[in-house]
Order: C-alpha cells, then sequence, then structure tokens
C-alpha cells in the first residue's frame, strides 16, 4: 500500500470520532431493514410527498429570482472551504472575542463531555426545568437525555420540536422534524400529551399553532435557563446568530437570565461580513423564503438587558476527525438547510427515520459515518443512487455523490484492512475485475452469461437465483442475445482477432 | 475524424442493438467508426460500489484501448461521466498520477453520443424516421454530471414521424442506481414505481433514454407487468431511417 492510498484509507483511525452509547447518530438497524418498514407505511409516504413537493417548488422560485445564485452558491462554498484550512485559528479568535464580551467558553471533545458541561451550568442555577431552542445538535448528543437524568426538564419550544417531544417521538427532518406527521396526527397528540389543552381542539393549522403558543407562554416566562445551537458564530466579533421562524428562539435567546449556546466547531465564519453571504442562501433554500422572519444575533452580555450570563459550548465530537479525511471534509460545509432532504428520491420515500441519525437524507449518509466512524453507519453512504440531486441544490457546493463514493471506498478497505472473512460481494468484485481485465476472459465470461438464456420462460426471465432474485422480485431481467455486440462486429467486419 | 466506440459492457453483452444503432447512425452520418476490441468495461460498478483498487486496472485499459482517437463515443451518460468524472479521481486517489494524467486527456475526447452529434458534429436533425408515441427520460448521470441539458431533446424534436410526448417529473431518478437496485432494493423498486406510473400516464409506446442500464431498470418493471410499453435506446430511434424500416 502506498501513501495515498493510506491517505484514503487510514489516517483517520487516529482521530476520535463520536463515542457510542449517547447520542444519536445511530441507528438501531442497517438502512435497508428500516426504509422496508418506512415504505410500507401509506401514510407516512403521502405526508412525506406531499411536504417535499411544496417545499421543493417554494425553494425553486426564490431561488430562480437571484440572478447572481451560482455566485453565492460559489463565496459560500470558498469561505467554508477557507475557513475550514484555517479552523484553529477561527475557534481561539471567537473564544477570545466571545470572553472579551463577557461570555464563557468551553470546549467539550465529545458528547459526553458536552452533555456533562451543560448539565453542570443549569445546575449550578438551580433551574429544574430548562427552554431550548430548535437545535439539531443538542439532540446529535442525547442533552434532553442527560438534562433528564439530571433532573432537569428540557422543553422544547420550536412547534414541531415540541410535536416530536410530546409524541416521545424522534425527528425525521433537520428543518421540519415532525414533517412525517400530518395535522390530524398533530392534533391527537396535542390532546393525549399537552398539559391544559382545550379539548375541543381541531386540526386547523392556525387552532394547532395556538394550542402550543398558550402552552409555551407559560415556559417562557417562568424558565430561567435557555439553551440553543447556533446557526453561525464570527470570529472577528464573538456574535452568535440563529435564524427561525416562529419567534420561540427569540424568547429562549432574550426571556432567560442565563443562555447556554451549544455549537459545532465547524459553524464559525470568519468575519461579519460572511453571514451576508449565509443570509441570502440559508432561508431560500431551506423554507424558500426569501428570508426568515427571525434572526437572532447576540455578542456576549449587555448588562441590564437579556441574558445576563452567556456560554458557548465548542463541540467536536468527531468532526476533527472528518476535517482530517481531504476527500471528505467538505461534509463540514453544510449550513443545515436541508434543501438536499427535500430533493432525494430516497429520503421522499424513506422519511428520515430509516436513516437512524438525527441527520438524514444525503447530507446525513455523509455526515452521520464521517461522525461515528464508518463502521457504526456502514449502510449509508450505499442509501443513494448517486442521482446527483442533492449537488444541485446544495447551496454551499458540496459534492455529496463523490463523497458517498469516497466514504464508499473507505468502508471496502477498512474492512479488507480489518482482514475480515472475505464476503461475497467483495469476492464477486474481484472476480468481475479480474475477468475484465482481460478480452479474452471477457468474451468467455459473455458466452457463459448466456446460460442465463436457461431461465427464459415465454420470452422473459422472470426469477433468477439470490441475490440477483433481488432484481426480479419486481422487474424482469434482460433476456441474453443470440450474439453479443463484438460476435456482431466481428462478423461485420471480418476482423480475423 | 477517427472515431473509436466505446459499447460498453452492459450493451455489449445484453443490449447489443444499442451498439448496432449507434455504428449505423454514425456511418450514416459519414464517419468510418472504429470498435477497438481490447476494450471491456469502463469500471463504474467497480467504483460506485467501493472497490476502487479493482477498478484501477479497467481505468488503465481504457486510456490504453483509446488512446490516440481523435473521438471516442459512448451511447452512455452514466458510462461517460465513470470517463470523464471518476476515472482520474480514482487514479490519483490510489497514487497514480501519471494514469491520472493519461485518463483526463482521454476523457476530454470521450463524449456521450448526443453531446458528440450535437456539439461535435453540430447537428440537430440527423434524418430519422420513427413514427411512434415517443417519451423520453433523462438519465441522472446525463442530466446531472454531464450536463447534457436539451440535446437529447432537441435531436429526438427532429427526427420525422415521432410523436414526442413529456415525461411528468422527468428529472426524478428511475430508481436504477447501479448495485442500489439489489442493496436497497425495496427503495429502488418504489421509485421505480412512480416513474412507471408517469410513463404511462403519457401513453407513449416507447421510453428512451440514453442510459441501457436505467432503461434496464425501467423496461425490466413494466415488462413484469405486462404494460405495454416498450424501453428503447435513444440510438435506435436516431438510427431509425424511412429506408431501413
Amino acid at each position: 500500500m502506498n501513501a495515498r492510498e493510506a491517505a484514503g484509507g487510514s489516517t483517520f483511525l487516529g482521530l476520535p470520532t463520536s463515542p457510542r452509547g449517547v447520542g444519536h447518530l445511530r441507528g438501531d438497524e442497517p438502512f435497508p431493514v428500516a426504509a422496508r418498514r418506512a415504505l410500507a407505511d401509506a401514510q407516512l409516504r403521502r405526508n412525506l410527498g406531499r411536504a417535499t413537493t411544496t417545499i421543493r417548488a417554494k425553494r425553486a422560485r426564490v431561488v430562480a429570482e437571484l440572478p447572481d445564485w451560482e455566485e453565492l452558491r460559489e463565496a459560500g462554498s470558498a469561505i467554508k472551504a477557507q475557513t475550514m484550512a484555517n479552523l484553529d485559528g477561527y475557534l481561539t479568535q471567537l473564544e477570545a472575542e466571545f470572553t472579551a464580551r463577557g461570555g464563557t467558553v468551553h470546549w467539550a471533545r465529545d458528547a459526553v463531555e458536552a452533555n456533562q458541561i451543560v448539565t453542570g451550568l443549569v445546575r449550578d442555577t438551580g433551574a429544574t426545568e430548562v427552554v431550548k431552542v430548535k437545535s439539531i445538535l443538542t439532540d446529535e448528543i442525547g442533552l434532553n437525555d442527560a438534562l433528564a437524568a439530571a433532573g432537569i426538564d428540557a422543553v422544547e419550544t420550536d412547534l414541531a420540536e415540541l410535536i416530536v417531544q410530546l409524541g416521545h417521538d424522534r425527528p425525521s427532518h433537520i428543518l421540519v422534524p415532525a414533517i412525517h406527521k400530518n395535522r390530524a396526527e398533530i392534533r391527537d397528540i396535542f390532546l393525549r400529551e399537552m398539559a391544559g389543552v382545550d379539548p375541543g381542539l381541531t386540526d386547523e393549522p392556525a387552532a394547532l399553532a395556538e394550542a402550543a403558543r398558550l402552552f409555551l407562554r407559560r415556559k417562557f416566562l417562568s424558565a430561567t435557563v435557555g439553551i440553543s445551537g447556533a446557526n453561525f458564530a464570527v470570529a472577528e466579533t464573538g456574535t452568535l446568530c440563529v435564524v427561525e421562524s416562529e419567534g420561540n428562539g427569540r424568547m429562549c435567546l432574550t426571556l432567560p437570565r442565563t443562555l447556554i449556546t451549544v455549537m459545532g466547531i465547524e459553524k464559525v465564519v470568519p468575519a461579519w461580513a460572511d453571514l451576508g453571504v449565509f443570509l441570502q442562501l440559508l432561508p431560500r433554500s431551506s423554507t424558500g423564503e426569501r428570508m426568515n422572519p427571525y434572526t437572532s444575533m447576540w455578542t456576549g452580555v449587555t448588562p441590564g438587558d437579556g441574558p445576563q450570563d452567556v456560554h458557548l459550548v465548542l463541540l467536536d465530537n468527531g468532526r476533527t476527525a472528518a476535517l482530517a479525511d481531504p476527500a471528505g471534509r467538505a461534509a463540514l460545509h453544510c449550513i443545515r438547510c436541508s434543501a438536499c432532504l427535500n430533493v432525494c428520491p430516497v429520503y421522499e420515500r424513506t422519511g428520515g427515520h430509516a436513516y437512524g441519525s438525527v441527520y438524514p437524507g444525503p447530507i446525513g449518509a455523509i455526515l452521520s459515518p464521517m461522525l461515528t466512524g464508518i463502521e457504526d453507519n456502514a449502510s449509508l453512504p450505499y442509501a443513494s443512487t448517486l442521482c446527483g440531486a442533492c449537488y444541485e441544490v446544495c447551496p454551499v457546493k458540496i459534492d455529496i455523490p463523490s463523497i458517498l463514493v469516497h466514504l464508499r471506498a473507505r468502508h471496502v478497505e477498512e474492512a479488507r484492512h480489518a482482514a475480515r472473512a472475505p464476503d461475497p460481494e467483495a469476492a464477486v468484485m474481484a472476480a468481475a475485475a479480474w475477468t475484465m481485465s482481460s478480452p479474452a476472459r471477457y468474451a468467455a465470461a459473455q458466452a457463459g452469461g448466456r446460460i442465463g438464456r436457461l431461465f427464459v420462460r415465454h420470452g422473459t426471465i422472470r426469477r433468477l437465483p439470490p441475490p440477483l432474485s433481488r432484481w426480479t422480485r419486481a422487474r424482469d431481467a434482460p433476456v441474453p442475445p443470440a450474439q453479443t455486440f463484438r460476435q456482431w462486429w466481428r462478423r461485420e467486419h471480418q476482423d480475423p482477432r | 475524424m477517427r472515431v473509436a466506440l466505446f459499447v460498453t459492457c452492459l450493451a455489449d453483452t445484453l443490449f447489443p442493438q444499442a451498439g448496432r444503432a449507434t455504428v449505423a447512425l454514425l456511418e450514416r452520418l459519414g464517419h468510418r467508426v472504429e470498435f477497438p476490441p481490447d476494450q471491456t468495461c469502463c469500471g463504474q460498478m467497480h467504483v460506485n460500489t467501493g472497490y476502487q483498487r479493482e477498478a484501477l486496472p479497467l481505468i488503465r485499459r481504457f486510456a490504453e484501448t483509446f488512446d490516440g482517437y481523435e473521438a471516442i463515443v459512448i451511447p452512455s451518460g452514466s458510462c461517460t461521466g465513470s470517463v470523464r468524472h471518476q476515472h482520474a479521481m480514482v487514479a490519483r486517489r490510489l497514487g497514480d498520477d501519471d494514469l491520472a494524467r493519461r485518463a483526463e486527456e482521454v476523457a476530454a475526447r470521450t463524449f456521450e453520443l448526443t453531446q458528440f452529434l450535437t456539439d461535435v458534429l453540430g447537428l440537430d436533425d440527423v434524418g430519422a424516421y420513427y413514427p411512434h408515441r415517443v417519451t423520453y427520460h433523462p438519465t441522472c448521470h446525463s442530466l446531472r454530471l454531464l450536463q447534457v441539458g436539451d440535446r437529447p431533446l432537441r435531436l429526438l424534436r427532429n427526427v420525422a414521424g415521432i410523436d414526442l410526448v413529456e415525461l411528468p417529473d422527468a428529472q426524478a431518478c428511475c430508481g436504477f442506481g447501479g448495485t442500489f437496485a439489489v442493496k436497497n432494493a425495496d427503495v429502488s423498486t418504489a421509485m421505480l414505481a412512480d416513474k412507471m406510473r408517469n410513463v404511462l400516464s403519457t401513453g407513449a409506446e416507447v421510453c428512451t433514454a440514453g442510459d441501457s442500464s436505467c432503461l434496464m431498470h425501467i423496461g425490466g418493471g413494466l415488462s413484469r407487468l405486462s404494460a405495454g410499453t416498450q424501453t428503447v435506446h435513444l440510438a435506435e430511434i436516431l438510427a431509425s431511417t424511412r429506408a431501413g424500416r
């Protein structure tokens, strides 16, 4: 093995990935198994089909309005690449600026450390209930579970996150965590789980929103601690930024005395001006809006106004390991818009739960295995036809199909290095490569392939032995022709060979 | 112009009519076509399934076999995509920079059939005749990897006698995805169901595309349903003439 091959296979092994047993980056079963169950859920298929079709159309409409959309994507991609190349410097700059403005910075190696830090901070305030801004990262690390274990109730205040929490469910979409539920199902959850709800609640969206508003208002007014993630952190000013649609996030960011923000280290941007690029890219890509309704930014502590005790937890949890992979590190450029989920034909049919991770869809299929190590999410890089729809819409131009192909290669290489028993697929691939490496062997195999004609019944092939039976379960197989192309060519052109 | 045909292993073995049509079409347009017999497979299946080391000899074979031709024509968007976008990348990743350079040189002279007809030969009308109701499925790799745009449709619109009908939700993937069709057979089938629904809604006799692989998938599904709609490679339609019928 040469140096390049090593770079493509094993150098990352030295860097820690997200630990097992904590958080929600790993599913209980491989994607194809979970997907089969999801495919059988007609209600889910209908909910997803309707929701993704609507968001897709909205996004396409507002993106088409901008003549410089491609230039914006280029800028977003370039800023992220430049940031990742100098991530250490920007993070220490962010720490210095955030601290200088009265905040406290904490560094967390992984989910366990981050949960300990946040739990300790909440305990110090004496609070037994916290209000939360929608944050996938806190779900990545399983923060609510850790808080609950410490006797602290975490109340989700994003409407969709609240639906998921009350339904004892899991988010299935980055932006729309309850995309798998329709309004009738949401009403049932509210009636069953929401304390003090009007028993005559209808499934009108306005009525559902009002019920949530009444429920949450009480929480906002009593909470002393707020917990958030962050969409961006500006290194040059120490400013944190959260974008949202409902305004519930702003309640959490302004009313409590203590504000704790947990952020992945990849979310830093160098300069204030960079927000000018991302705040155009993000809302159009995610909700299909020109601008999101609420953009909250805070820079340290302002005496007498807003939270007086402000913390920032910077989390690695496998991100440095992802950064160490030159062919995969662009996965860290993601700004969590979820445009790739909405256009993905696989996601549209299976929904997010099948992916097992809080990061589903195309971006999840590359990000999750990079954070956990591939062996823990080995089926995800294969959960794609490589159709390329994700790359086409990504606002920061992450070449997801190429990274999927790269991760498949890493998976095969790591399995090979681990010297496990040779699996049938590897044997088939090796045999096929050996055959295709010689025109003579290839022609002989073609002749042998005509054995397939033995399976022909009434002019078609309806059944083949395993593993090709997985093809013929739903599709006929092509009947091998009496004459291959090269046989025809040779006869036609009297090629002496 | 010295034009070489890379017929693809799939067309060679299972769909030779697509290869024969490509030859007939190019010869009718006045070009001498060569078929270098040392060609085998582009290695796409290996690369896309994670077996890059196994693909390397196939990438080398392609670069060696097609060295010296002015144009290499492939009746497949995904195999052309593999040559153009994967060969050099895989060679470089596995440390063979010399092969990567040669792969790039060959890739620059490699064209998907409709790209060759429109961009290299400058043709939108190839003088074909095909009196059937046809719908066109733009395969993902021709559409998004090669960016062929409306080139295939321009060629089809100029076919005499054709009744070309638009495929609803045309740009959605058919669900083939190479080994995806077997590894994730259930999702693949669900995607195929929607593609077939859209194809059948057009009332077309023929569903065409520039990739034998996607057509094998769609055609296999339609055949299983005895749906009465055939799949035919784009090259066969463009090769079809009044005289030849």
